[in-house]
């Protein structure tokens, strides 16, 4: 079975994910990039903040905060069941 | 009695600055939240008879100014030429580390690799073989413990050895898809022709295509007068902003 | 030859500018460059790398399903932060007072040594009375309270547990404006405010470091927690003893840290709809693995490292105050002191915000530092005539009472120290931060309005109410 994008906000906590898409720009987008969240790439969504927001993911061994202006923008396939 | 300067790079929450206060056997209380190492430290120490002066630069996650951190520590890397950058490395998480160091290693050959958190990383069940590490990076690598003094030795004696140019490091170079690398040829030649070897032209060329603008202001200061591009002075270790 | 390359590089660099961006530039190159170096990197750690047992790895953040989660994360968060305050105060009392009991047995010494050698009384009072009371004073109250503040701060900070609280906190600070990481440029702030101007470089985005910078001065540094702490204990607390009062004064300075936190938020907000206006800037936030504090080690370095900046600061800064006070406490001008005088013409302006013109003439001495606020006060008090001798923290409330203090007075006092405008030494680290007057200027001005408001107000009320 295949999944659909979603964009990273949405995807649950505890699944991981195949990035597809960053439609961020500007220097946030070359930041994202250096922190591995390149298309191809594998992340985790961990846990979100007590709030809601941000979200935390697993990426490349790290564990990196986003919020939900730029966690909506990324986009990704869910891997596994 | 000759004197070295040791730049050390690297991540964020590497242990960069406790391995700082190993190698000058300063005691100040280390941390990115606290203590964060703002512009640069500097520090001295000794081994074998060889002076070294220790540059301590800001821990970034990347070269390619994004914000003033990775300008300082850039800057400081391609323009003020270091005898040696130690790239410091999270073991935990080496993926994410690499990316810096093999953006050092585009910038110059005169790195040692040094995987911090051995330790940590062993408790986590990580394994990292070293020597095909090295093999890999092409540059001398180095496993330690900033905390548990584990390895410094080795560091050390790797440090020398490429300071004096007993080892000449000839790190692997990235082959980018064929656009890129096509490109890059298409470059690469005026800017020797311009710049000669006073800066790594195919390092020169992928900024230019990424069209880094920052660099691009830096380097037309730099290449007017080759001091006035300084932003601010070192500061010394451990001076602190507050008492 | 170098110096014609000089000349003729830049414009040459132009050209070679103009030809990489006729090749194409920008957001896709940059994507593939650093999409290629992953591949890299991916691929020498696939042969490298091991991993023994995934769950091994997993299992060292777990720690953030307690931390960070949505029941446990701010109660856990409240906890650590009045267990710190509690720490604090019941650790510091003892040593505090003996501190405070040693100086007065050497001061009694350096007394008798004076008259010994019959030394004239002005001398007494400049070097004993002055430099002496003043530095001493700063030194037993602010040395006990920061050698355990700091350590207990640095071990949280080495276990990993901070950039969690930025991560918990970064909602309301959204809101109001502000970035997450102010959450932690604020807890630098308790520690010492100028060191937190400093910090808010972690912050990238210009328009919130600004808002982090300029609200900073509301987190209470270790220089207002002792007045803080002392009045929270001499004048709220009425009758409970033992382990309960220091329970309801460690209460008390929460409730003081929270109407900081809560003015905080007000002014980002205010500030971010206003002169900060702006959308909020882009965000990441690393969360770096828990890592076991080397516990010893970080409580030596770090309680040394205060301790000595205490100290000098004491010697720096108090000695000087504590000799300009006591020469204008004995400089008489018909009558009475010059202390006096400038108390006085303070008195009705004191009197409108419920203190009195001693407290502002204090507040204003004390501007290079605020842990010479009290002392200068006391020193001030004495001077004009109360013939009470300070041989110990319990002899401060009874000064006190005797210059007419009610809870009123201590209660907006402890709202002034908390709200008023930051010391001299941050006032000049937030210059060199921002490199701009006016905002130097705001960043004092802001906060001053804001505590004589407050103030101003709680007077009326209580005297409309005539609770006082």
């Amino acid at each position: 079975m295949t999944f659909e994008p979603i964009p990273l906000s949405e995807a649950g906590t505890g699944n991981k994910m195949r990035l597809t898409r960053i439609e961020v720009t500007g220097v946030m987008r070359r930041r994202l990039l250096d922190l591995g969240f390149v298309p191809g790439n594998e992340i985790e969504v961990l846990q979100k903040s007590p709030l809601g927001d941000p979200i935390a993911f697993r990426v490349n061994n790290t564990t990196i905060a986003l919020r939900s202006e730029e966690s909506s923008l990324i986009w990704g396939k869910r891997l596994g069941g | 009695m000759k004197t070295y300067t040791i730049a050390l790079a690297g991540n964020p929450n590497t242990g960069k600055s406790t391995l700082f206060n190993t190698l000058t056997n300063m005691r100040q209380h280390t941390g990115n939240w606290a203590g964060k190492t703002v512009l640069r430290a500097e520090g001295t120490f000794q081994h074998l008879d060889t002076q070294f002066t220790l540059v301590d630069l800001p821990g970034t996650y990347s070269l390619y100014s994004n914000s003033a951190d990775e300008e300082a520590a850039r800057d400081y890397i391609i323009f003020e030429k270091p005898d040696v950058t130690i790239v410091v490395l999270d073991a935990t998480s080496l993926e994410r580390n690499l990316n810096l160091a093999i953006q050092v290693l585009e910038m110059t050959n005169q790195v040692v690799v040094c995987i911090n958190l051995i330790d940590e990383a062993k408790r986590l069940g990580i394994h990292i073989d070293i020597r095909k590490m090295e093999q890999k990076l092409g540059v001398p690598t180095v496993a330690i413990s900033a905390r548990n003094k584990t390895g410094i030795n080795e560091l050390l004696s790797q440090v020398l050895k490429v300071a004096s140019g007993e080892i000449v490091p000839s790190p692997t170079p990235i082959t980018y898809n064929d656009e890129i690398e096509q490109k890059i040829n298409e470059l690469v030649p005026s800017i020797q022709e311009m710049l000669g070897d006073r800066l790594p032209a195919r390092w020169v060329a992928l900024r230019l295509l990424d069209g880094d603008e920052s660099l691009l202001t830096t380097m037309k200061l730099w290449l007017t007068d080759q001091d006035s591009y300084k932003k601010e002075e070192a500061l010394q270790y451990g001076q602190t902003a507050c008492h | 030859m170098g110096k014609q390359l000089a000349i003729s590089a830049p414009s040459q660099l132009d050209a070679l500018v103009k030809k990489a961006q006729r090749m194409g530039t920008g957001d896709s190159i940059r994507d593939s460059i650093v999409s290629d170096i992953y591949k890299t990197t991916h691929g020498i750690c696939r042969e490298v790398v091991q991993y023994e047992d995934q769950q091994k790895l997993a299992n060292s953040y777990q720690l953030d399903r307690i931390f960070t989660s949505k029941i446990w994360g701010f109660p856990i968060m409240l906890a650590i932060l009045g267990l710190i305050f509690w720490i604090t105060i019941a650790g510091a009392n003892v040593p505090s007072s003996m501190l405070a009991d040693m100086f007065g047995v050497i001061e009694g010494y350096l007394t008798a040594g004076f008259l010994a050698v019959n030394a004239p009384d002005w001398l007494h009072g400049i070097l004993v009375l002055g430099l002496f009371r003043g530095t001493s004073w700063v030194i037993s109250v602010m040395l006990p309270p920061m050698a355990i503040f700091f350590p207990t701060f640095a071990l949280l900070e080495n276990f990993g547990y901070l950039p969690r609280v930025a991560f918990n906190m970064d909602r309301m600070f959204k809101r109001a404006g502000g970035h997450g990481k102010q959450a932690l440029t604020m807890s630098m702030g308790f520690g010492c405010n100028a060191a937190a101007i400093i910090s808010t470089r972690i912050i990238e985005s210009p328009r919130e470091r600004m808002l982090a910078i300029l609200t900073n001065n509301f987190v209470p540094c270790n220089g207002r927690w002792p007045t803080l702490i002392l009045l929270a204990s001499l004048f709220m607390v009425v009758s409970s003893s033992g382990g309960i009062q220091t329970i309801v004064t460690a209460s008390i300075v929460m409730g003081m840290v929270l109407i900081g936190i809560i003015t905080t938020f007000t002014v980002s907000w205010v500030l971010s709809k206003t002169a900060l206006r702006g959308v909020p800037t882009h965000y990441t936030l690393e969360l770096p693995p828990y890592r076991r504090p080397q516990i010893w080690k970080t409580i030596l370095l770090s309680s040394r490292d205060k301790s000595w900046s205490v100290l000098k600061r004491a010697v720096i800064v108090a000695a000087p105050a504590g000799v300009i006070t006591w020469i204008l406490g004995n400089i008489f001008v018909g009558g009475d002191s010059i202390l006096t005088h400038m108390a006085a013409f303070f008195e009705p302006f004191g009197h409108l915000i419920g203190l009195d013109g001693f407290i502002i003439m204090a507040f204003i001495l004390g501007l290079p530092a605020n842990e010479i606020v009290l002392p200068i006060l006391l020193m001030g008090y004495l001077s004009s005539g109360a013939m009470v001798e300070l041989d110990g923290l319990d002899n401060v409330k009874e000064i006190f009472l005797q210059q007419g203090w009610t809870w009123l007075t201590a209660l907006n006092m402890m709202l002034f120290s908390l709200l008023h405008y930051p010391c001299g030494t941050t006032l000049f680290n937030i210059y060199k931060e921002t490199k701009s007057k006016k905002w130097t200027l705001l960043s004092a001005l802001i906060p001053l309005a804001i505590a004589i408001a407050v103030t101003f107000t709680t007077a009326q009320l209580a005297r409309y109410f005539g609770w006082v």
